[in-house]
């Protein structure tokens, strides 16, 4: 193979500029990480809020936070990153259209993080929902029979059952969003996958690069899943089911 | 004047008409138990008295207030109806003495203190203060229906409704459980009771009634009931219910 092997490549300048590869691959794990945190922080309220809504008695409620997991998922991830990018800025009023597209700070940061975030929720609404349902019927009854009010009842009684019966599907999503943050190199966020490309190109060592925007991303799923794992244990229940261990 | 009271109720699920112009009543202080064959509609009737259930026709009033109207403040009137369930549903994520307080903080107000103290004795009454600070999960059957007798108690009731309380309990464990049910009729709580214990009912009831396809065929004192059972379809339950 006539490849030419580097891996200095890291430490070098780039072609006429004074920042190391490295300090790109940097900046690319700082958004990257900036990104999957606050799409994640959106995506776990609207999700938790809309998920819960579709549990409850209120018919119309239940529809539209079906009809909201219906639209975010049915569509693939890159084309939502565009529509949010390119077509919803047009649709808004002639003002702030002008203003999003001429003079919103951070404008692709932005971008992503409600697109990411606003994906995700439909598939933790669709968790939480699954967790909330997976719940004998008996405890709804037990706690309003109690005297607790619906929204008491889903406070004191459903949802901390709920949340730690989802939480290891919880913990894949919570790794997706990093992984899936890698999308938005295509509206032009300079994440990990955007600055590997660049680096890539400018310094023609494919491999090398590549390989540690692998371990990059490798070390933050893995980190979200031993945090997550940690939360799991520190709430198991004592004596329930899946505690024997 | 009645504690509970239930007047010409009706109820549908869907098309199926599960409960069938139920007329009855429970006096203060007065112990009745709802029998019959399973399906006969009994959970769904008691399950009706606490606004749990809805129903589509007659009334129920509790205390002298009327469940089914729409106004009624529903958490408030259940605060105070002890409901006790065939699957305990006490709150897993919560030890023991958490579950009898948490209602009394949130629902009515008391002081932390206070609960504990009140939750704490009535683990006391039911024979299960070691346990306070164990979770549900850690307990067997009978002593987790205890609890959530107990748990009912602490919100002091005016009434209590048992749905099936020992029929997912293994047999040894079901005597733990109608001694405390026992106690709590001797002290003259209101008790509406649906079982298939005949031995809690003879031992323990006032009066009887007997459900069958969503009917109440039978009201009577557990003398007349015992004795002579004016349905056959009741002569036939207790004739199979009492032959083992």
């Amino acid at each position: 193979m006539g490849y030419n092997w580097h891996w200095g490549i890291y430490f070098d300048k780039i072609k006429g500029g004074e920042e190391t590869y490295l300090s790109w691959l940097i900046t690319g794990f700082g958004w990257t990480v900036a990104i999957s945190l606050c799409s994640w922080i959106i995506a776990l309220v609207l999700g938790g809020l809309i998920g819960t809504v579709r549990t409850t008695p209120r018919r119309w409620a239940v529809r539209l936070g079906d009809a909201w997991v219906e639209l975010f998922r049915n569509i693939p991830l890159l084309v939502q990153f565009f529509l949010w990018f390119f077509v919803v800025p047009e649709l808004l009023p002639e003002k702030l259209s002008l203003w999003v597209k001429q003079e919103m700070p951070a404008k692709e940061f932005i971008t992503a993080t409600v697109c990411l975030g606003l994906f995700t929720s439909a598939r933790i609404a669709e968790q939480v929902r699954a967790g909330i349902l997976s719940l004998p019927r008996g405890q709804r009854l037990a706690g309003l029979a109690m005297g607790f009010t619906l929204p008491q009842t889903y406070r004191y009684v459903l949802l901390p059952m709920a949340c730690r019966i989802i939480l290891p599907p919880l913990t894949s999503e919570f790794m997706n969003v990093f992984k899936n943050s890698s999308v938005a190199f295509a509206i032009g966020v300079l994440e990990l996958t955007f600055q590997a490309r660049q680096m890539q190109e400018d310094s023609e060592q494919g491999i090398e690069t590549y390989l540690a925007v692998t371990v990059l991303y490798f070390i933050c799923a893995f980190v979200a899943n031993r945090m997550m794992v940690w939360i799991e244990n520190r709430t198991r229940v004592p004596g329930y089911i899946t505690a024997a261990k | 004047m009645a504690m509970i009271e239930i007047r010409d109720v009706n109820k549908w699920f869907g098309r199926f008409h599960v409960l069938v112009d139920c007329t009855s009543a429970v006096d203060k202080g007065e112990v009745v138990v709802v029998c019959g064959p399973s399906g006969s509609g009994k959970s769904t009737l008691i399950k009706c008295v606490n606004g749990l259930e809805p129903f589509q026709k007659g009334e129920i009033h509790v205390n002298g207030i009327s469940v089914g109207t729409a106004g009624t403040d529903l958490p408030k009137l259940r605060s105070h109806v002890g409901m006790v369930f065939q699957h305990f549903e006490l709150f897993p994520h919560m030890t023991v003495i958490e579950n009898l307080t948490i209602a009394q903080e949130k629902v009515l107000g008391r002081g932390r203190d206070a609960a504990r103290d009140k939750g704490l004795s009535l683990l006391d009454r039911v024979g299960l203060t070691e346990f306070a600070d164990k979770h549900p999960g850690q307990l067997s059957g009978g002593q987790q229906q205890r609890v959530a007798i107990a748990r009912a108690l602490a919100m002091d009731p005016i009434c209590m409704l048992f749905d099936e309380p020992t029929s997912a309990l293994d047999p040894e464990m079901i005597g733990e459980v109608l001694a405390v049910m026992q106690d709590l009729a001797r002290d003259g709580m209101t008790m509406m009771v649906v079982t298939h214990e005949m031995g809690f009912a003879r031992n323990v009831a006032h009066r009887v009634i007997f459900m069958d396809q969503g009917r109440i065929l039978e009201d009577a004192t557990k003398e007349e009931f015992f004795g002579t059972p004016r349905s056959e379809r009741a002569q036939t339950f207790l004739s199979k219910i009492l032959s083992h």
